[in-house]
């Protein structure tokens, strides 16, 4: 058996540190506390274990009824392991995620659930308040299923086997991501991008869920159908009161849907706050550095830029102390040495620095 | 002083495959001017990256030349006041000169600095794989001297291994007498897009086309990569073809814009008169729907309806007309606009701006 790596600081309380302080909120479905994925790196004959990928590491963050948490960070920050680990397509090292359920409750009324304490049964019943849309429309659809296959499946999975109902499920469906009832017999390569994509919409919304984490869902589309994607994703928000976990790399792109941003940096959560706080008004220099990087849509725009040195951290050998600190602009010694708590420091503002209060730093 | 380097005129390119014959390229005409960037930018399929390689005289198979000419403005390193032109069109693809030319005077980044390097290589060795073919030194020491050079040999090995390592420093990699021997595996992406500029600019080229040269990297490194190619630009005197669909990284870049839309050219303009004075519906669209980071309107971005058609099956009259927010029936799906300039160094092709 593989020795439990060490997850949280040494002295940390672990019961404390995992209990949950928003869920109680009514207008909170999803609190994620602790939340902690390691990948082991193996090596040998014996496939021994030589160290963790720290792909996530202790983050915390809530997701209100019918709002967007968007979540940003460079590539291998672990914005995506995170929301796969929240749904458990990824099993946890550590940590718990409260959520709201109906479907495990005996009555109408919901319960808050530990996801991470379900066993197969219950998480099966959970996940269909929950669903994905994917970054690659390409590649996230079987291209040997219909179309109606595709949306169908999740009903089926569940247990709507009746194939009369699930057509009108699915056209309705078809119709409200904008494609039409007679696409349905088609296949996938018969779509073009922002078509493919459409699909993963309406199969994601085919268990009416609650929550949808969407992965990178515009990212590999063109501008002009970005903005067509964007829109219906805003629209079937407030049609359907969704609670969307927003994963993306373009800063502009989370601004523009979401209401609170996460900014994450080598699978720890740097700050959290709502959009037009995070982008006018950053806390951490890391949220500063990387606003400071997009360039903008402006040819008379005098690019103020800050310079992050060097690359992104390695998660697997991360800095001591800040794991920023090899590449801030503001380092002191106790940043070396020291982990930055992770606190709330105006309401609904979190952040993890030591100078937060201090450092004046410029948003856009 | 704007003197063009590369001229394209009137520029068609087609592929002709099973299932018809698309357009790619539909009469595109501008200038490459010296020492400057030039955007291009444009949705998947419209045609950018094959006006690219139609400059390197590299258009993949189907596709071939129809119609229209690529001029470039030769000149001489060593007797820099007389220009030779150059009809890259006209050239075999698999000449002498041609080859010269390609990878050599006018070099090229790719978008994906994954696949564009061989995994089997290291740095230093596909750095010296370019040198190799197009970098030449005065025959013997000391001839540096002499007022007119006229023996050259090719590059030793050892010579090209310290040019790799001058310009694995220049482009800012970290520890370049120790990354030369690196594989791409042991590269981040951010510094394999430095190597693939590195390897662009090691032949001294007077142009360099970037395809989407940023659009795989993160917005620190893609930032690092710009100021990177900006800086190079100013001293090395450089011409820049810049294809994206970023329309911030093309803003920050290019002085003069190129939109293209089905493999047709439809606005061309300086950076600031597409930004602040777009003409053509298309270009307006496209600003409009892109989100800017720091303005923030919580609601609705303007979107372009519908779809890019089929390239099979173009609309007919401005191929614009079906998504065109101020379609005029009767004359744009009938009559097919003019490439004409409606104000100084502003041109478009659009029928609000004709007399019709």
């Amino acid at each position: 058996m593989a020795k439990e790596p060490k997850v949280y600081t040494p002295g940390v309380d672990v019961e404390e540190h995992l209990k949950p302080e928003r869920i109680n909120d009514p207008a909170v479905i999803l609190e994620v506390k602790g939340l902690t994925k390691y990948f082991p790196i193996r090596k040998g004959l014996l496939k021994k274990v030589v160290g963790n990928v720290k792909a996530v590491d202790d983050i915390s963050f809530f997701v209100r009824k019918g709002e967007t948490l968007g979540l940003v960070g460079e590539s291998g920050c672990g914005k995506t392991t995170a929301s796969r680990t929240v749904i458990r397509l990824y099993e946890p090292t550590a940590g718990a995620a409260y959520f709201k359920s109906t479907a495990l409750s005996s009555t109408n009324e919901p319960v808050i659930v530990n996801l991470i304490d379900l066993d197969k049964e219950e998480m099966k019943k959970v996940r269909r308040e929950m669903s994905m849309i994917f970054q690659d429309p390409v590649n996230s659809l079987n291209p040997r299923m219909s179309v109606f296959d595709i949306i169908s499946e999740p009903m089926v999975i569940h247990g709507n086997n009746d194939k009369q109902e699930n057509e009108k499920v699915v056209t309705d469906l078809l119709e409200r991501v904008g494609l039409r009832a007679s696409h349905m017999r088609r296949y996938p390569h018969e779509f073009s991008g922002g078509q493919r994509q459409r699909i993963g919409i309406a199969r994601a919304l085919a268990l009416n869920p609650k929550l949808i984490f969407c992965d990178e869902p515009v990212s590999a589309l063109d501008v002009s159908i970005q903005a067509q994607t964007l829109n219906l994703l805003q629209d079937l928000q407030s049609d359907f009161n969704l609670s969307y976990v927003f994963v993306a790399h373009d800063l502009s792109v989370v601004q523009h849907i979401s209401d609170r941003v996460a900014v994450m940096y080598v699978g720890k959560i740097a700050e959290v706050a709502e959009s037009d706080a995070l982008y006018n008004n950053p806390l951490h220099p890391y949220t500063e550095a990387l606003l400071s990087a997009v360039p903008k849509p402006d040819p008379k725009y005098e690019s103020t830029r800050i310079h992050m040195q060097g690359d992104v951290a390695d998660p697997s050998n991360p800095p001591s102390g800040c794991y920023f600190h090899p590449r801030c602009r503001y380092t002191q010694d106790i940043c070396r040495t020291t982990p930055p708590e992770y606190r709330e420091l105006e309401p609904d503002h979190f952040v993890s620095c030591h100078f937060a209060e201090e450092l004046d730093l410029k948003g856009v | 002083m704007r003197e063009p380097l590369v001229e394209i005129k009137d520029l068609h390119v087609d592929f002709e495959v099973r299932d018809g014959t698309i357009h790619a390229i539909q009469g595109a005409t501008f200038n490459i001017v010296r020492g400057e960037t030039t955007g291009v930018i444009g949705e998947s399929g419209c045609g950018k990256s094959v006006t690219a390689k139609a400059i390197m005289q590299m258009i993949p198979k189907p596709g071939k030349f129809v119609k229209g000419e690529v001029l470039y403005h030769y000149r001489d390193k060593d007797n820099p006041g007389q220009e030779e032109i150059i009809n890259i069109s006209d050239l075999d693809p698999d000449g002498t000169r041609i080859r010269k030319i390609r990878g050599g005077e006018i070099g090229m980044i790719f978008q994906e600095p994954m696949s564009s390097l061989n995994p089997v290589y290291t740095a230093g060795f596909q750095i010296g794989e370019a040198l190799d073919i197009h970098r030449l030194v005065p025959k013997t020491v000391g001839d540096h001297m002499a007022d007119a050079i006229t023996e050259f040999r090719h590059v030793t090995k050892k010579e090209s291994r310290e040019i790799a390592i001058d310009y694995l420093h220049k482009v800012g990699l970290p520890k370049p007498k120790e990354r030369v021997d690196s594989y791409p595996h042991q590269l981040s992406g951010g510094q394999r897009q430095r190597v693939m500029v590195a390897i662009a600019l090691s032949c001294d080229p007077v142009m360099l086309i970037a395809d989407e040269p940023t659009t795989a990297l993160d917005v620190s490194i893609e930032a690092q990569i710009l100021d990177l190619m900006k800086n190079l630009q100013e001293t090395e005197d450089m011409a820049i073809m810049f294809i994206t669909h970023n329309l911030g990284v093309v803003a920050e870049m290019a002085q003069d814009i190129i939109v293209m839309y089905m493999g047709k050219q439809v606005e061309r303009a300086t950076a600031v008169n597409i930004f602040y004075e777009p003409k053509h519906p298309y270009t307006k669209a496209l600003l409009e729907s892109i989100p800017h980071v720091g303005k923030r309107h919580r609601g609705r971005l303007a979107s372009i309806k519908g779809m890019v058609p089929s390239p099979f099956n173009l609309p007919s009259g401005c191929v614009f007309h079906p998504r065109c927010p101020s379609f005029m029936p009767g004359k744009c799906d009938v009559i097919i606009p003019k490439w004409q300039e409606v104000e100084e160094n502003h041109w478009v092709s659009c029928l609000l701006y004709e007399e019709v």
